[in-house]
């Protein structure tokens, strides 16, 4: 169950034009850096991108962004990002904004072999147009359905060669819920270690997820606003 | 339409005295979940005598203050992106997991920023069409699922339109379901059946000055007392 690939370029090579792609990360944290420098260098396109946020102008999604690789992004928020911003008032970008626990729960249903969920977020707004809506116990719910994506990209903090994960703090975020969730799923990781070096008790993803691993490389972890307190 | 109000009070309440307001909201034992802008600055005046968790909907439940100079940790930050610390008996966890706690009404408390808020308890802050589509991002599962809304806000908006509205103009984000809003010129409570009732007002503002920056009904009942921060 040796699941190692050499590097981002080896780990994304069957990524085609037109493909689904799920992307962890919140904000710039906890982003697979290494894969979507690759996906960059590598131009495909027409690419659907589900990813809690667009990146900024400079670093994450906004990189392919910027190429023009993505058709569609499915996003929750994605308020730092200009270029986006200005692709979508344009129309050359299709974009579904998506209550965020939504995103998170449509991940965590196609991990769990589930075809969709019910959830308030949304009910009696423009997210609902088009959903059925069920009442359970008096209170309304929309049917979301679960993501179908060909490949979920995610970055953890400790790896193994049979691809268990383990996060670290915030970086956790969607990782988890989209390495469950990809047809064929993609790890990075900060440290790459061999099977049995990891405490099975501490393991976030299990590996049986996790198709390919490789250890990134050059992280630059870029802080979004860094706020601080002074020593007094 | 909204009308235009146009006034000039010189002791309503700033953003740091909104925030520390709303901290008396905020019960022992309490998990709350704290929006970005105003709502940030409501976990400065939580007295330290309670025992409070905050949960950041990016995982994280017992979000600390911002770290010392040369600490920051690219990957510790709150939901606004801001870097931030972990207290002890913090906990971390996936983005599912952190809206099932929401869902399943676990956090007690939420407060956040708004753009409009209807007489019936609607709220909008995710979307103005044509200008400015920023998502929802988790303030649709918060709306919808949390039992207890705390709105804080300006009265009115850079263009002078009262933000208390009969309806909401802009795209919902949640309907009937705010609870409370806080404004630079009054505490409100939004009734069930409809209507902003006023509870207190800020120093030095009068019944009159808020009755003319609030487009939607506005109950007022008997004395209002002060607010005292």
């Amino acid at each position: 169950m040796n699941k190692v690939v050499t590097d981002a370029d080896e780990a994304i090579r069957d990524i085609e034009d037109g493909m689904t792609l799920m992307l962890g990360g919140f904000g710039l944290c906890g982003l697979p850096e290494n894969c979507i420098a690759a996906l960059v260098k590598k131009g495909v396109k027409q690419l659907t991108c589900i990813s809690n946020n667009a990146g900024v102008d400079d670093f994450g999604i906004g990189l392919m962004l910027k190429q023009r690789q993505v058709k569609k992004m499915i996003s929750s928020y994605v308020g730092e990002n200009a270029e986006f911003e200005r692709q979508l008032l344009s129309g050359e970008l299709e974009v579904d904004l998506i209550p965020q626990g939504t995103l998170a729960t449509r991940c965590m249903a196609a991990g769990y072999g589930m075809p969709a969920i019910f959830t308030p977020a949304g009910v009696g707004t423009e997210v609902a147009i088009g959903k059925e809506v069920r009442n359970f116990n008096g209170k309304d719910y929309l049917m979301e359905m679960a993501f179908d994506a060909d490949f979920a990209i995610v970055k953890a903090w400790k790896g193994d060669t049979m691809g268990n994960l383990i996060y670290k703090s915030t970086a956790r975020n969607f990782n988890p819920v989209m390495a469950m969730a990809g047809k064929i799923t993609i790890a990075e990781v900060e440290e790459l270690v061999e099977a049995g070096e990891l405490e099975p008790d501490h393991i976030h993803t299990p590996g049986i997820y996790v198709h390919r691993i490789f250890q990134g490389k050059d992280y630059e972890k870029r802080i979004e606003h860094r706020t601080v307190r002074s020593k007094e | 339409m909204t009308k235009c109000f146009n006034y000039q009070i010189e002791q309503m309440l700033d953003k740091q005295g909104i925030a520390k307001r709303i901290a008396k909201e905020i019960k022992d034992g309490y998990y709350v979940n704290l929006g970005i802008g105003i709502p940030t600055l409501v976990a400065n005046y939580i007295p330290e005598t309670m025992d409070v968790v905050l949960q950041s909907e990016n995982g994280l439940l017992g979000m600390g203050p911002f770290p010392f100079e040369g600490e920051e940790d690219a990957d510790l930050i709150n939901a606004g992106k801001q870097t931030i610390t972990m207290l002890p008996g913090s906990a971390t966890f996936d983005s599912a997991m952190s809206f099932g706690m929401i869902r399943a009404r676990k956090v007690n408390l939420t407060i956040l920023g708004a753009m409009e808020v209807s007489e019936n308890g609607d709220i909008a802050n995710w979307k103005i069409p044509g200008k400015m589509v920023k998502g929802m991002g988790g303030a649709m599962d918060l709306v919808a699922s949390a039992e207890n809304i705390i709105v804080a806000m300006q009265h009115v908006n850079k263009a002078g339109e009262s933000k208390l509205l009969p309806q909401c103009s802009l795209p919902l984000t949640g309907v009937h379901c705010v609870k409370k809003i806080v404004t630079e010129l009054g505490v409100f409570d939004v009734l069930p059946e409809g209507g902003f009732k006023l509870l207190e007002r800020a120093p030095g503002v009068t019944i009159e000055e808020i009755k003319s920056a609030t487009a939607g009904k506005l109950i007022v009942e008997g004395e209002i007392p002060e607010i005292i921060l």
